[in-house]
């Protein structure tokens, strides 16, 4: 047990050489870690948002409402379909999760059944090469004479991540432009997104950023009624709705259904100010196609109002004035300064593909994140200090040891955590501190082993023998189960619980390591000086 | 060489007779915690229960009675303020809304606040977990604590006997419902990091007992006509010194994070603090005297599994 050949040494030494070469990057300036040669690991831990300061949000998409417009448009499709196909239907409509209808001649099934068929459109594979022949309907005969039309497990699944991945890149592009650092933008679970900006403590811009979906579409406005009939239970002239303006109190517009211009032909908008009253605007410019659109809409329609409509309310309405052909434009509202730079934004970022809602936010000021790192410093520093005192005194010499291993332990912790990337959180500085007082655990083990075995009259190189060989079994059994929680808490946890379980996790790997190599490499260096003693001094 | 010794060489202490006494002290513990869990309840943080949690500090001493005031004119619902390390330092709750479904109705309370209190105060932090998060997270909570009691049910099966592994479980459980039944009677703040430590426990008291059972199936081994009671005996005091340094450096560590790691983790560190201790009673008092009478198998000669 004492002996240790030369690779053994070898291997020792180039664990802790790698231990310092990862670590070193923390005690190290930002400039000098840049300077660094490329086949040197330079990057320094990764400090949590709650040691940081920053802002956590955790949002859900709202996939539900992208199937609804989904099924919508396939009603107009099986509309048109079957109208071209000359079948005669009743009772066309939305279901709770699909699509009905009945045909006027059973005769006409099979016919119906394969229009309805065409209207199926391969599922784009999810992984790339993936051999899928999945359609995207399932059309199933509900009874005599008509067919269900639901969406297929596979579609809806297709349908959602691309709605996810959609949001994500518009999330980034927003956030982008708030000109923050490092922000984290993570799919979670199938629908969830997980936004994490480091440094912001109020977060309320950003979330009045994410709130919205940004949907920008120009309508002509209905002049065939008036809105206010309408309000009173009035039905609405064909293809027109009833939308209100967001200003307070809410005014009523009757606008027409089909949009003249989509916001998706938006290609730029920036902040601007009225040449005359110096208010803040919003300039936009629309694509070549959308350009030309909105030039033909405004010249037939000069003198007459059209509405700016943002996420279904009306930001302005103005009456135009004349054709508007050079495919740019500008929205005039009663906006400050903030307000048409967001709007700016949003518009250039995009419109998100679906709503989204705030399900969790934690926002941790920069004064608070100060305060808990040197805390945590504080405590480490004290904790160590005392652990490292009480094992010199209990074990002496084999204590100082024990204390070498531990600081080399730590050493290691820190390397791994630096060199994985992984997060350094508050409760994350906890799990070093505790591990600080456990990782002694294992020394301790062998250390009480080798006093029994002195006890029962064997000779020093005997005990640390049987010591050693005897504790072994002991120590993998008692560590694994802490390890195993470890593993458990890391599975349940969210941000800072998980640097919690991560530091956790090294520090028994790491203990065990240094038990059974470090300390018995010491404890044989010091046989070996002392030639062979008799006596320890345990 | 003199060496400091918490504990005496070959003590020979009868831990397994005082088996009753530590039996009915157990039985009352655990009755007074389930009492104050069903009286009490826990009191549930954001984290399980949804809400808004704020966080601010000031230069002076903080008037948690006029800030209420203050705060209750804002008409938000229900606000729940109170003192956070220092005088200067405080917490403001506010229950979620039921009806809301996403945390956005915690926004309005949030934005009122910092209305309200903007320049007087620095705002340390805010915190706001919609009602659906939160009820995912006691989900998986529980399933979390219930998923580690049972990895280590099967993992000492595994590595020793079923008898040793309902020993060990029932100590776990004990240990888990003492930890839960101080914060019912105290009516700390229960939160996801609380759950965290109840995790750690877990594993630590396991770490201890298994130390202990380690030695109990050696001396199966060794002393094959021992009675159990004594064999038992042994096991716990020739381990007795290591259970109790490990405690104390680990407590040591504890209790430097508990003074000075600052208020965010005070709980957490409580929690671990408490645990150890139950975790470690529990092993010498609990968890081995229960193999008397789990009727452990007594022939160990086929069995070396190392």
């Amino acid at each position: 047990m004492l002996h240790f050949s030369k690779l053994k040494i070898a291997g020792m030494a180039l664990v802790f050489l790698a231990g310092i070469l990862f670590s070193l990057p923390n005690f190290l300036s930002q400039q000098t870690r840049q300077a660094m040669p490329e086949f040197l690991p330079s990057s320094a831990l990764n400090l949590g948002l709650d040691l940081q300061g920053g802002s956590h949000l955790l949002l859900s998409v709202d996939v539900q409402e992208v199937q609804n417009e989904r099924l919508d448009g396939l009603v107009a499709d099986v509309r048109l379909a079957l109208r071209g196909a000359g079948i005669g239907y009743t009772g066309l409509g939305r279901v709770a999760n699909g699509v009905s209808v009945n045909l006027r001649d059973i005769e006409q099934l099979a016919e119906a059944r394969k229009v309805l068929d065409g209207l199926a459109q391969p599922v784009a594979p999810l992984v790339f090469g993936g051999f899928n022949e999945a359609v995207d309907l399932d059309i199933t005969q509900s009874d005599s004479s008509g067919f269900t039309l639901t969406l297929t497990e596979e579609a809806i699944i297709a349908r959602n991540t691309r709605t996810v991945q959609q949001s994500i890149e518009i999330i980034r592009r927003r956030i982008d432009e708030l000109g923050t650092t490092e922000p984290t933008i993570q799919r979670q679970g199938d629908t969830r997104i997980l936004v994490q900006v480091p440094g912001l403590d109020d977060p309320q811009r950003l979330k009045a950023l994410l709130g919205q979906t940004a949907k920008m579409n120009f309508h002509l406005v209905d002049q065939n009624a008036s809105p206010y009939d309408v309000m009173g239970g009035k039905r609405a002239p064909a293809g027109a709705r009833l939308v209100y303006t967001d200003t307070q109190p809410a005014v009523p517009y009757l606008i027409r259904r089909r949009a003249m211009v989509s916001g998706e032909r938006l290609v730029d908008a920036s902040i601007g100010f009225d040449p005359q009253t110096n208010a803040p605007e919003v300039n936009f410019r629309f694509d070549s196609v959308g350009g030309k659109k909105f030039g033909e809409v405004t010249k037939a329609n000069i003198g007459r109002p059209f509405a700016i409509v943002l996420d279904d309310k009306i930001i302005s309405a103005p009456v135009i004035q004349s054709a508007i052909l050079g495919g740019a434009g500008r929205i005039t509202g009663n906006f400050s300064v903030q307000e048409a730079n967001d709007l700016a934004i949003l518009l250039r970022a995009g419109a998100l593909p679906a709503p989204m809602n705030i399900l969790e936010e934690r926002t941790v000021g920069p004064g608070l994140g100060a305060d808990s790192v040197a805390a945590g410093r504080i405590a480490l520093i004290v904790g160590f200090l005392a652990v490292i005192s009480f094992m010199l005194l209990s074990y002496n010499v084999f204590g100082l040891f024990a204390n070498v291993a531990l600081i080399i332990n730590m050493v290691l912790i820190m390397a791994v955590l630096s060199g994985l990337q992984a997060t350094l959180t508050l409760p994350g500085i906890a799990g070093i501190v505790l591990t600080v007082g456990m990782a002694v655990d294992a020394n301790v083990l062998i250390f009480e082993r080798i006093r029994e075995e002195l006890r029962a009259n064997k000779a020093p190189i005997t005990a640390i023998d049987v010591g050693y060989n005897r504790a072994l079994g002991t120590i993998l059994d008692a560590n694994v189960t802490t390890l195993l929680a470890a593993i458990i808490l890391f599975q349940l946890g969210s941000g800072p619980i998980r640097g919690f379980a991560i530091t956790l996790a090294i520090g028994i790997v790491t203990s065990v390591f240094t038990a059974f190599t470090l300390t018995r490499f010491f404890i044989s260096l010091w046989v070996r000086a002392k030639g062979r003693p008799a006596q320890l001094p345990l | 060489m003199w060496t400091l010794k918490l504990i005496a060489a070959d003590t020979k202490m009868e831990f397994v007779r005082y088996r009753l006494m530590a039996f009915v002290l157990s039985a009352l513990l655990l009755i007074g915690s389930v009492g104050a869990f069903i009286s009490n309840g826990l009191n549930f943080g954001i984290d399980f229960k949804g809400g808004t949690l704020i966080e601010i500090s000031s230069d002076i001493e903080i008037d948690i009675a006029q800030l209420r005031e203050q705060l209750t004119g804002l008409n938000i619902g229900e606000v729940q303020i109170q003192q956070f390390g220092t005088p200067s330092d405080a917490l403001i709750r506010v229950s979620a809304d039921e009806a809301a479904e996403s945390a956005e109705g915690g926004l309005s309370a949030v934005e009122s606040i910092r209305n309200e209190l903007q320049g007087r105060f620095e705002i340390r932090r805010v915190e706001i977990v919609g009602p659906q998060v939160s009820g995912e997270l006691i989900q998986t909570g529980i399933l979390a604590v219930l998923a580690a009691i049972v990895s280590m049910l099967i993992y000492i099966w595994f590595r020793f006997e079923w008898q040793f592994s309902v020993g060990a479980v029932l100590a776990l459980i004990h240990d888990v419902v003492l930890t839960i039944g101080i914060f019912s009677l105290l009516q700390l703040d229960f939160n996801l990091s609380i759950l965290a430590a109840i995790l750690t426990i877990v594993g630590y008291s396991m770490n201890d007992t298994v130390v202990v059972y380690d030695r109990v199936r050696e001396n199966l081994r060794k002393f094959k006509k021992m009675p159990l009671d004594d064999l038992l005996n042994v096991a716990i005091n020739e381990t007795l010194s290591r259970t109790v340094m490990t405690s104390v450096t680990t407590l040591i560590a504890l209790i430097a994070l508990y003074t000075l790691g600052g208020e965010v983790i005070r709980g957490f560190t409580f929690a671990m603090i408490w645990g150890v201790v139950v975790g470690t009673y529990s092993s010498v008092f609990v968890a081995s005297p229960l193999l008397l009478y789990l009727g452990v198998k007594r022939d160990w000669s086929g069995n070396q599994t190392d």
